[in-house]
């Protein structure tokens, strides 16, 4: 418990508004990329941005990257079981 | 409860006498954990007790074969309300609102959980979610018929008063969700100086998994509830298959809160006897990180392994498997657990007081549970017995042999500390063993009448299942005599019966350092802890007289 | 009953990241279903979603971001004790949300216009697979709608805190969590206007 001592970390404008530049980029990459028909190709592009623009919120806007390590542990706990829900529900699903 | 003044054996200022507010307001409005762990205890001890007398009326209707005393629409309803009591206003919140909110922060040292008000807030949103449930049964199209497991096509048609009980038990996960996050919060941020993680109560370890399983598995319930009351509401077609909905993804998502859920009520339980039996073998436990381990182990697997509840339900091959598998893992940390309650016993200086009778009456009881739970997890033999009595006898001996005698064995080893009075033994022996007689003979004849092929919620029945019938509702009442007994027994020593000081147990966690009732927060002096929890040499400890005292250090 | 002051500023984070787990799996439940369904009915999605309006969704997209950019400079600003800006900054943030809403009422409307609710006799008619499409729709932009109501609620709550002075530069525990409650809300949109604008 003595693994975070209060100190807080402040995150500049600039360093902000990047990531929101950054963020609406990829939100018209996104669009664009999806308005041509690449099938099954599609769904992977547009999930792959959509993590990783989840991933920029969560890390600056959020502050994790600058959270103590649990945090980090415990929310990774959180995704995974997310995960482990949707995966194990398509072993029903795919082979019915 | 009683009112404050009433201990006058109290010479300091307890939790009982130190308020600011006077009558009802005092606890209905406290943010105290120990005066929120009583409301909570009373809240869901009424509620077992409706659930009881449910139950004891199913068993009177199926004494004999045809009707006894009600139709069979009623009866429908009677079981409903029976799981649904049972399930999500007893034995969910039960042992973590009532002894967690009590004894957990105090084992840990903290003069309270880290957010007293959500506490509170989530006491509340229990009661408003009870009164919600309630009122269904009374107005509308009448009490839910469905079970409790409201599974669609029925749920989304039946014109009984569903919807308002699928809010009431909305708002009930809603409070789950509170108790578990305060809990997490408190045991990572509040505990006491040198309370290092291997130094925590196994009570508190189990509190903590549990606490994981209600965050992570709870808002799943939600969103299924929800969905089930826009299925009924806006007609949104999504579990219904005319309109290209899959009835067997709300079971999916239903077990994926409700097997973890089963977990939310075994864990703490397990906890409780974790604690109790070293206390009352004189040892530490054997194999303390273990078993911290392996709650944390059945949290973990317990999650992935909702599919065994499917196994008749047209899921396909591949996930019976699957499923099936992982069920047996679970097995593992739950065998672990048990080998090593018995390993403590073992050359120990056992006492048979109450609470450790509960207890190791708890590993029989479960170890039946859990055994017959394998024969429901290989999807063979579970094609024979599914939807029988004999998973009716299952879970009743792993919810009630476990958790309810946990709870009971609970009762009896915590409640005098902060009542600050002591119940009479002999009669909370006998009250023991009618409870224990009475719970073999009911749950056993109903798992034979299971593997005799009885399908369970069924109003009626064949003539060859009469005389196993009636054992199980004459074991039904020698169960509620022994309730009684115990109940009568318990709160009279607790109100009015002997005065004692300190630790009559001669427990070496936290709660029993500190002053009998405990002060409002929790202790005069922030502890130091220097020891683990099962560290008996630090007290001295006479079993005959029940008096035990901080050994002087050397 | 008096407690003990007791100001835990991590815990109070780590209680606020917690509840958040437990927003992510309640849409979780709703995200399971449509990965479901899309295994299903690929044909029928795809004509689901290309009835949806591209534009208006990117709107939103760009609203929605932009009032996460404008909640975590508040954070900023309080932190460096300037309340005048923070006071802006969340007042932009609620605009946003504002006008998020009012697209999105928009789009629900004109849904409606074109018969498409769920129930609906163009719904009841149509493939099964669409049914299913627009119900997981309007219950996934319901339920996120409500908590960007929600979400901006309590933000106007804080925004009176700092008026008052009750959050100030050195106790903002308050604003930080609410903040990671509307970043939640940005989160939830961040994937589902792929998953039912885009990606179909």
């Amino acid at each position: 418990m003595t693994t975070h001592t209060g100190e807080h970390h402040i995150i500049s404008f600039g360093k902000l508004i990047a990531v929101w530049a950054a963020l609406l980029f990829l939100t018209a990459v996104t669009i664009l990329v999806t308005r041509f028909d690449l099938g099954g190709l599609k769904v992977i592009c547009a999930l792959t941005v959509a993590c990783t623009k989840a991933g920029l919120v969560i890390a600056f806007f959020m502050h994790m990257k600058y959270e103590y390590r649990l945090l980090q542990i415990l929310l990774i706990v959180a995704l995974v079981t997310l995960a482990i829900f949707i995966g194990l529900t398509f072993f029903d699903v795919l082979y019915r | 409860m009683r009112s404050a003044d009433q201990g006058q054996l109290v010479t300091e200022r307890s939790f009982w006498t130190d308020t600011g507010r006077r009558g009802i307001g005092a606890w209905i409005f406290s943010t105290d954990h120990k005066r929120i762990g009583l409301l909570y205890f009373y809240s869901v001890l009424t509620f077992f007790l409706v659930g009881v007398i449910l139950g004891l009326l199913i068993r009177i209707e199926l004494v004999a074969p045809g009707r006894t005393i009600m139709d069979a629409q009623t009866y429908n309803a009677v079981f409903t309300v029976h799981g649904v009591v049972m399930i999500f206003l007893f034995i969910i919140p039960g042992i973590p609102g009532s002894f967690g909110n009590m004894v957990m922060p105090i084992q840990i040292g903290a003069p309270d959980v880290s957010f007293p008000r959500l506490n509170l807030f989530s006491w509340w949103l229990y009661a408003i979610g009870t009164v919600l449930v309630l009122t269904s049964l009374f107005t509308g199209g009448g009490a839910p018929d469905t079970g409790w497991t409201f599974y669609v096509p029925f749920s989304a048609r039946t014109t009984t008063n569903v919807s308002l009980a699928l809010f009431g038990v909305f708002i009930l996960g809603f409070s789950s969700i509170l108790t578990g996050l305060n809990f997490v919060t408190t045991i990572h941020r509040m505990r006491a100086v040198g309370m290092t993680w291997s130094r925590i109560p196994l009570f508190t370890w189990s509190l903590y998994a549990t606490a994981w399983v209600q965050i992570l598995a709870t808002p799943i319930l939600g969103i299924t509830l929800v969905l089930v009351i826009a299925e009924r509401m806006l007609g949104t077609g999504l579990f219904d298959a005319a309109r290209g909905g899959d009835p067997i993804m709300f079971q999916h998502l239903f077990w994926i809160y409700s097997h973890p859920a089963v977990y939310i009520m075994i864990l703490p339980a397990m906890g409780i006897i974790s604690d109790i039996i070293p206390v009352f073998s004189r040892k530490p436990i054997f194999g303390y990180k273990m078993i911290a381990f392996s709650s944390l182990a059945i949290a973990a697997a317990g999650s992935l392994v909702w599919g065994h509840h499917m196994f008749t339900s047209g899921m396909s091959d591949t996930a019976v498997l699957v499923f099936s598998f992982l069920t047996f893992i679970v097995a593992i940390p739950s065998a672990i657990k048990v080998f090593n309650w018995v390993s403590t016993l073992y050359r120990g200086s056992i006492t048979l007081d109450p609470p450790m009778l509960f207890a190791l009456s708890f590993i029989l009881l479960f170890s039946i549970g859990g055994l017959t739970g394998l024969i429901l997890g290989a999807a063979a033999t579970d094609v024979h017995v599914h939807d029988t009595h004999f998973v009716v006898g299952h879970f009743h001996y792993v919810m009630f042999g476990g958790t309810g005698f946990a709870f009971f064995a609970a009762m009896h080893y915590w409640l005098p500390k902060f009542y600050g009075r002591m119940y009479r033994k002999r009669p909370a022996v006998i009250a023991w063993a009618l409870m224990f007689v009475g719970f073999n003979v009911l749950y056993f004849s109903m798992k034979v009448l299971g593997m005799r092929g009885m399908p369970r919620r069924y109003y009626d029945y064949l003539p060859e299942f009469a005389r196993l019938n009636l054992v199980a509702t004459v074991g039904s009442w020698i169960l509620a005599v022994g309730l009684v007994i115990m109940l009568v027994n318990l709160f009279r020593g607790l109100f009015w019966g002997e005065p004692f000081d300190g630790n009559p147990w001669g427990g070496a966690t936290l709660e029993w350092s500190t002053s009998t009732p405990p002060p409002t927060l929790n202790f005069t002096t922030a502890p130091v802890v220097t020891h683990g929890p099962y560290d008996f040499t630090t007290v001295a400890y006479d079993s005959h007289n029940g008096n035990a005292n901080e050994r002087p250090q050397p | 009953m008096t407690h003990a002051p007791h100001k835990d500023y991590a815990g109070a984070k780590l209680g606020m990241w917690l509840f958040l787990f437990t927003e992510i799996l309640l849409f979780g439940g709703l995200f399971v279903l449509y990965a479901v369904y899309l295994a299903r009915y690929p044909h029928e999605f795809s004509t689901g979603g290309h009835q949806l309006n591209v534009v208006l969704g990117g709107t939103n997209t760009f609203l929605l971001v932009t009032s996460s950019l404008f909640a975590a400079m508040s954070l900023t600003a309080i932190q460096q004790n300037k309340r005048q800006l923070t006071l802006r900054l969340i007042g932009g943030t609620i605009l946003c949300a504002a006008g998020f809403m009012v697209i999105k009422y928009i789009e629900w409307t004109a849904k409606f216009h074109h018969g498409i609710f769920p129930g609906s006799e163009h719904i009841l008619t149509g493939p099964p697979g669409e049914s299913v499409f627009f119900s997981l729709y309007f219950l996934s932009t319901g339920i996120h709608g409500l908590h960007v109501l929600i979400g901006a609620t309590l933000l106007g709550v804080v925004a009176r805190r700092v008026c008052i002075g009750t959050i100030t530069a050195t106790d903002f525990v308050m604003l930080e969590n609410s903040v990671l409650y509307w970043h939640l809300v940005d989160l939830v949109w961040i994937f589902i206007f792929p998953l039912y604008y885009l990606m179909l």
